[in-house]
């Protein structure tokens, strides 16, 4: 039991063993946080919604969005990825979710922010029946740790109407 | 030199019996090894339970080296969520998150989108010639946890191969002169 390999081996199993717990510790104290973040949306104009020769459907809109995000903020939490999508159904899909803008929040200082932007992804439908649809802007965020298991959630805002003509 | 003569004494004086035994007990470290990973995909129900990146895509988040668990359900797909994804015709998987999702109202069938976080553009150029959409099938599994700098060591063995048969042989070597 006193060979330089038998220490060696032993040091080396000891340690690792320590550090997956470790890691399975520090990804158990992510579930006693309670967070309770908080968001508003605006659609401040809707730029253009045009029909393209393809039959499909495209919207640019310009967007308020503030949010409080601070509370999703652990010691083992390494970044949040914030994304807004819009949300409808048309009768050819159930389920329409479209990523009109996303960031990625480093820091818990960052995460109480306000941001005026237009969609930074294309907001197409398949189709042509949004004149005059619902939808829900929904805010998305995904707390992504230093180590262990990720978890999403998100705010359904509903309550938007795209115009009744194109523009 | 003494550590080479003890060698080269313990090569010669093996018994046919002893390295039987040998051979049994690392025939069963091999296969309890196969075992544990063929009841980890038959439990997240993923074909490849854990995969390491490999790119910086997805950065700050996954950098290159770290490992993550996969898991695969028959949920929906649906936006945010972070999944791997086989092209046709390219062999390595991707892990990139998912920004679209249109789901067909009758048949249930989902078409969806990609794109790596720290990429500029959505993943349309890494499809196959005139594929648009993912579907399904292409998906192999949802990332629900991750482990930093774990997937080193594989990328290393990947990448020079020299390195994988050194340590192959000098656990073989150990194995053989080990005295039980």
């Amino acid at each position: 039991m006193h060979s330089f390999w038998l220490r060696a081996n032993a040091i080396l199993t000891f340690s690792i063993t320590i550090l997956a717990f470790m890691c399975a510790m520090a990804s158990v104290s992510d579930c006693f946080n309670s967070a309770s973040p908080s968001a508003q949306i605006q659609i401040t104009n809707i730029n253009w919604f045009q029909k393209q020769r393809n039959g499909n459907e495209e919207v640019s809109l310009t967007m308020n969005i503030t949010a409080d995000l601070q509370s999703l903020f652990t010691w083992n939490t390494k970044q949040v990825f914030v994304f807004v999508a819009a949300e409808y159904r048309t009768p050819k899909n159930a389920v329409n979710q479209v990523s009109l803008w996303d960031a990625i929040i480093p820091a818990k200082e960052q995460a109480k922010f306000r941001v005026q932007t237009v969609n930074k992804y294309r907001f197409i439908n398949q189709g042509s029946n949004l004149r005059g649809k619902d939808l829900n802007l929904t805010l998305h965020w995904h707390v992504m740790p230093k180590a262990g298991m990720m978890f999403a959630d998100k705010l359904v805002i509903p309550g938007y109407r795209l115009p009744k003509e194109y523009r | 030199m003494g550590w080479i003569g003890d060698t080269v004494d313990s090569i010669k004086s093996i018994q046919v019996r002893q390295l039987l035994t040998q051979g049994v007990s690392l025939g069963m470290i091999v296969t309890s090894a196969l075992i544990i990973w063929k009841a980890l995909m038959c439990f997240t129900g993923s074909e490849s339970p854990v995969v390491v990146v490999l790119s910086g895509s997805m950065e700050p988040g996954f950098k290159r080296g770290d490992i993550l668990f996969l898991h695969m359900s028959n949920d929906p797909i649906r936006t945010g969520e972070i999944v791997v994804f086989n092209v046709d015709g390219r062999e390595i998987p991707i892990v990139h998150r998912v920004i679209k999702v249109h789901e067909r109202q009758e048949t249930g069938e989902v078409e969806v989108l990609t794109k790596g976080d720290n990429n500029y553009g959505d993943d349309r150029l890494l499809y196959a010639q005139g594929q648009l959409w993912l579907q399904r099938h292409h998906i192999m599994g949802r990332a629900v946890g991750f482990l930093p700098y774990v997937g080193w060591v594989t990328i290393i063995m990947t990448e020079k191969p020299i390195i994988k048969y050194i340590l192959i042989g000098a656990l073989g070597l150990l194995v053989i002169t080990s005295k039980d």
